[in-house]
């Protein structure tokens, strides 16, 4: 472990956070709550979303709890339907699809273009409103009698045959949607009409790239779950025979339109985290990203062709031969753009000076989780073997190796990076250390035993299970619990750097970008005047002249 | 500044005058009466017998009908570049996700290999 | 790959943070918001974000287009014989009264562009009276369909179909009575109907009720000075919602009447 480290901190016993900033501009709670400031919203987001993970994650403490043991004695066999429905509900439209773009991308991306904010701050505002409703929608359900029809809400089980909250929750994911269709539409209209001079396309930070791409899909592909929820719910309440046999409809129709959206949705998860690692790599490596056109291209490419897949979760429904045959194929596409990514990624390291932060832990976490997890994609995109592994639990594990062990990784990597920019403050490195460590540790034990049980044939979503299966179960919850700790410690010392941590100056990584150029925390207006782009993104050399003729902007 | 790109960058306004082309109301009253004409033959097309093309025609109508509407009151035909891809994403995504649900649909009936 | 240069072009000045935009002087004109730079940007950003939002409407309404092309290949008997119950001159006048309407609020972006106040108002209040009158004939349509238990539900009714001669608009078009599974699809048809124009008529109820705000603000000026961006971008969403209808009119009433 090198002892190395390229954090360069201001003299602390004169350094001091910059007088005006954004968190000190206006004061008073309708100053928050009325903002058009994409950076207080970003946070208000980051409080939300943190909110509700560890909601979502409470309930798959439930989860695992309840599987130690193979009978189903912890809870009713209803209850622990209800249970991993709200942890999938949750985590994926409350947690995942707003994480990184929500908080770090709605903070940074007018910073890295070199603008003063987005294109439409109201449209901003608005998005986390509706985010909150949805949120306060989406608990209401769970307190009332939650929902057991699993997030993919298939038909005709959510339609013809539960009791329970399918209609609240509908409409709480419905309005959700739009929350993160604004937030896309906010983004693609700032990212092509709000650069700075000299800000061409090649010049932005992968970071925007990846946020552009997951934009897309975010406006082009939450319409169609809108338009799936709006049929159920219609089917539910007044019985029309869209999604019924008996009247004519096909149950798969829902599914064509729901996964027509949750598909793209996978990556409307993940490119924003794979722009996050692209930053942090050539950060901690003191160096260009490997093929930055590459790179900017898989991203568009990865929100193409994403498009063209979603049916390869519908394998075993009762699609047709030749649908399987042309939908499996077109898997095998997709995973090319994001194996290039890590190609590139992986030659970014090669050569340069690496250094071992805490982002760059994560990091490395996500390089390695997310190829498992993409790897074994590539098994259940096969659509011979998926017939064997699909309902099991190797897909639970594929997509939390993919979510968890990637994307939640990038997101904490993010955090970690730009905390320091966002609050003028540094974390304390030691812990922060020992965390993603044992988030690492925690991650692999609770989800590594569940590629041999889904091979062993264990099905997924059920409470009770063959008593062989107990001990690689017993292994899965301790990890959780491991896992437990490791998310719950950046909550507790990210909190405590916010009045203890070391003042962290402008640039205490020596990062490139327009946002490192700037005091921490920034202010409202993130520049006095708008930048001129003068040099290609990634540039170390550029920085070094900088370095020399440094001015430090306190307010 | 030599740094800076001297090739002008559409989607930055500020960099060129911002082509705002008045459409005339001349043009706009002949794109009225092609709609007018075209709803008026799309009704008798429907009262003759075509065979397979009934629908064929009627869809190909709606969609003349939809491009004049789009290109002229929408403004597009005078548009940036920007505007027609952007028209051009969504008209292309709604085509995957009707053609290849309906690719399904149409193929199951051609049973097992 | 970039060739990394060794000049700095900002050499006079210490930190990029401090650099000007050349040309970004701020024209503060009243409605210009101050995170953009020049008041052309603002228009093009709002113009490409209504544009982005009418893709999200293309793919909403894709679902349900996609659902009837599905049902349709189904059960093309059911479809003809209910697609039988709408009636073309209503239908017919609905599609006229909206492609006019299409006409008059393009006429209004022009009048505005023109500074027109007066021809403006004209054109917004004509718009206004189309839209309002392409809802009242719905609500017509919708009546009947309610009265002969049309509606998809617990009290649809397949007597229309099962005997066709104590059908009036069954009569006319010499429909022949459907077996009993065939006519059940009809409900599904009618499903459809009822979601697509439905769906379609909440979009024209808020476009009347945004209308009946513009007519106000026109009347008063805001959009004579030159600041035409709001009756632009109006106008974008008031003709997608005309496009669609374009779509549903064959679709749903012309199936085929021969």
């Amino acid at each position: 472990m090198s002892t190395d480290t390229i954090v360069s901190l201001p003299d602390q016993s004169t350094a001091r956070v910059p007088k005006v900033n954004f968190l000190s501009k206006e004061n008073g709670l309708l100053s928050w709550l009325l903002t058009g400031d994409h950076k207080r919203i970003a946070i208000l987001y980051l409080i939300s979303i943190t909110f509700f993970f560890f909601i979502g994650g409470a309930l798959a403490g439930l989860i695992r709890l309840e599987l130690l043991t193979p009978q189903s004695d912890l809870m009713a066999t209803d209850t622990y339907n209800k249970v991993f429905t709200m942890h999938g509900i949750i985590m994926i439209f409350f947690f995942l699809v707003p994480s990184v773009p929500a908080t770090l991308g709605n903070f940074f991306i007018p910073m890295m273009i070199g603008a003063k904010d987005l294109a439409l701050p109201k449209i901003n505002l608005l998005s986390w409103y509706l985010y909150m409703a949805a949120g306060i929608l989406a608990l209401y359900t769970m307190m009332t009698g939650g929902v057991d029809t699993g997030w993919t809400f298939t038909t005709p089980l959510s339609t013809h045959y539960v009791n329970t909250n399918v209609l609240t929750t509908g409409v709480a994911v419905f309005i959700a949607g739009f929350s993160s269709i604004f937030t896309g539409l906010n983004f693609i209209v700032t990212i092509h009409k709000m650069r700075a001079p000299g800000m061409t396309w090649f010049r932005l930070p992968l970071f925007v790239w990846a946020h552009y791409a997951a934009s897309i899909l975010m406006v082009l592909g939450t319409p169609v779950l809108a338009i799936a929820i709006v049929l159920v719910a219609l089917e539910r309440t007044m019985g029309i025979g869209v999604f019924d046999p008996t009247k004519g409809g096909d149950p798969i129709l829902f599914q064509h339109l729901f996964w027509f959206y949750s598909h793209p949705a996978v990556y409307i998860m993940i490119l924003p985290g794979m722009g996050v690692i692209s930053e942090t790599i050539s950060t901690f490596s003191r160096k260009r990203v490997f093929g930055y056109t590459a790179v900017a291209f898989s991203s568009v490419a990865i929100a193409v062709f994403g498009f063209f897949v979603w049916a390869h979760h519908m394998f075993i429904m009762g699609i047709s031969n030749y649908s399987m045959l042309v939908f499996s194929l077109l898997t095998m596409l997709v995973a090319v753009p994001s194996a290039i990514k890590i190609f590139n990624w992986a030659f970014t390291l090669y050569k340069g000076s690496i250094t071992f932060e805490t982002p760059m832990l994560y990091t490395f976490g996500f390089m390695g989780l997310f190829t498992i997890g993409g790897l074994t994609g590539v098994f259940l995109g096969t659509s011979g073997t998926d017939i064997h592994l699909t309902e099991t639990y190797f897909i639970v594990a594929h997509f939390h190796f993919v979510m968890v062990g990637g994307m939640l990784m990038a997101f904490l990597a993010g955090v970690h990076f730009w905390w320091p920019k966002m609050t003028g403050r540094m974390y304390p490195e030691k812990i922060s250390q020992l965390a993603a460590v044992v988030t690492f540790i925690g991650f692999n034990l609770t989800f590594f035993p569940q590629f041999i049980l889904g091979t062993l044939g264990m099905p997924r979503r059920y409470a009770s299970y063959p008593a062989e299966f107990q001990i690689l179960n017993v292994f899965s919850t301790a990890g959780a619990t491991i896992l437990g700790v490791g998310y719950l410690l950046p909550v507790l010392y990210l909190t405590w750097s916010l009045k203890y941590g070391a003042i962290a100056g402008n640039n205490p990584w020596q990062a490139t970008g327009l946002e490192w150029q700037t005091q921490s925390p920034p202010l409202t207006e993130n520049f006095p005047e708008i930048p001129i782009m003068d040099h290609e993104a990634y540039d170390y050399e550029w920085l070094d002249g900088q370095k020399e003729k440094e001015v430090v902007i306190v307010g | 500044m030599s740094n800076v790109p001297d090739k002008v960058d559409h989607d930055l306004p500020e960099q060129h005058e911002r082509e705002h082309h008045i459409v005339s109301p001349k043009i706009y009253l002949t794109i009225l009466i092609a709609l007018l004409v075209g709803t008026a033959v799309t009704v008798w097309a429907s009262y003759v017998n075509l065979g397979i093309f009934n629908p064929v025609v009627a869809l190909a109508i709606a969609c003349t009908k939809a491009t004049l509407v789009v290109l002229y009151f929408m403004h597009v035909k005078y548009g940036t570049k920007l505007t027609k891809l952007t028209v051009g994403a969504g008209i292309f995504t709604f085509l995957i996700l009707v053609g290849m649900t309906l690719a399904d649909y149409f193929t199951r009936a051609w049973g097992r290999w | 790959m970039a060739r990394k240069k060794k000049r700095w072009s900002l050499s006079d000045r210490p930190v990029i943070v401090t650099g000007v935009a050349e040309g970004a002087h701020h024209e503060h004109l009243p409605y210009q918001r101050h995170h953009f730079e020049t008041i052309a940007q603002q228009n093009d950003a709002t113009n490409f974000a209504m544009w982005l939002f009418l893709l999200t409407e293309i793919m909403f309404f894709g679902g349900l287009f996609t659902a009837y092309l599905i049902y349709r290949n189904w059960y093309y008997p059911a479809f003809v014989s209910a697609s039988h119950q709408l009636s073309i001159p209503l239908g017919g006048v609905n599609t006229l009264l909206l492609i006019c309407s299409s006409f008059t609020m393009a006429m209004g972006v022009w009048s505005a562009e023109m500074k027109k106040k007066g021809a403006l108002v004209l054109c917004l209040i004509l718009t206004f009276i189309l839209g309002t009158g392409f809802l009242g004939i719905k609500t017509v349509e919708y009546g009947e369909k309610i009265e002969k238990h049309h509606v998809p539900g617990i009290h649809y009714s397949l007597n229309s179909f099962l005997y066709p001669d104590s059908d009036e608009a069954a009569r006319v078009a010499k429909d022949h009575a459907l077996p009993l599974d065939m006519a059940r699809h009809t409900e599904i048809y009618f499903f459809l109907y009822f979601a697509m124009t439905g769906m379609h008529a909440l979009h024209m109820i808020i476009g009347v009720a945004i209308l009946a705000f513009m007519i106000a603000r026109a009347q008063a000026g805001a959009y004579t000075t030159g600041h035409v961006t709001f009756v632009e971008n109006f106008g974008l969403y008031w003709h997608f919602v005309d496009i669609v209808w374009i779509f549903l009119f064959p679709l749903l009433y012309l199936i085929s009447r021969h």
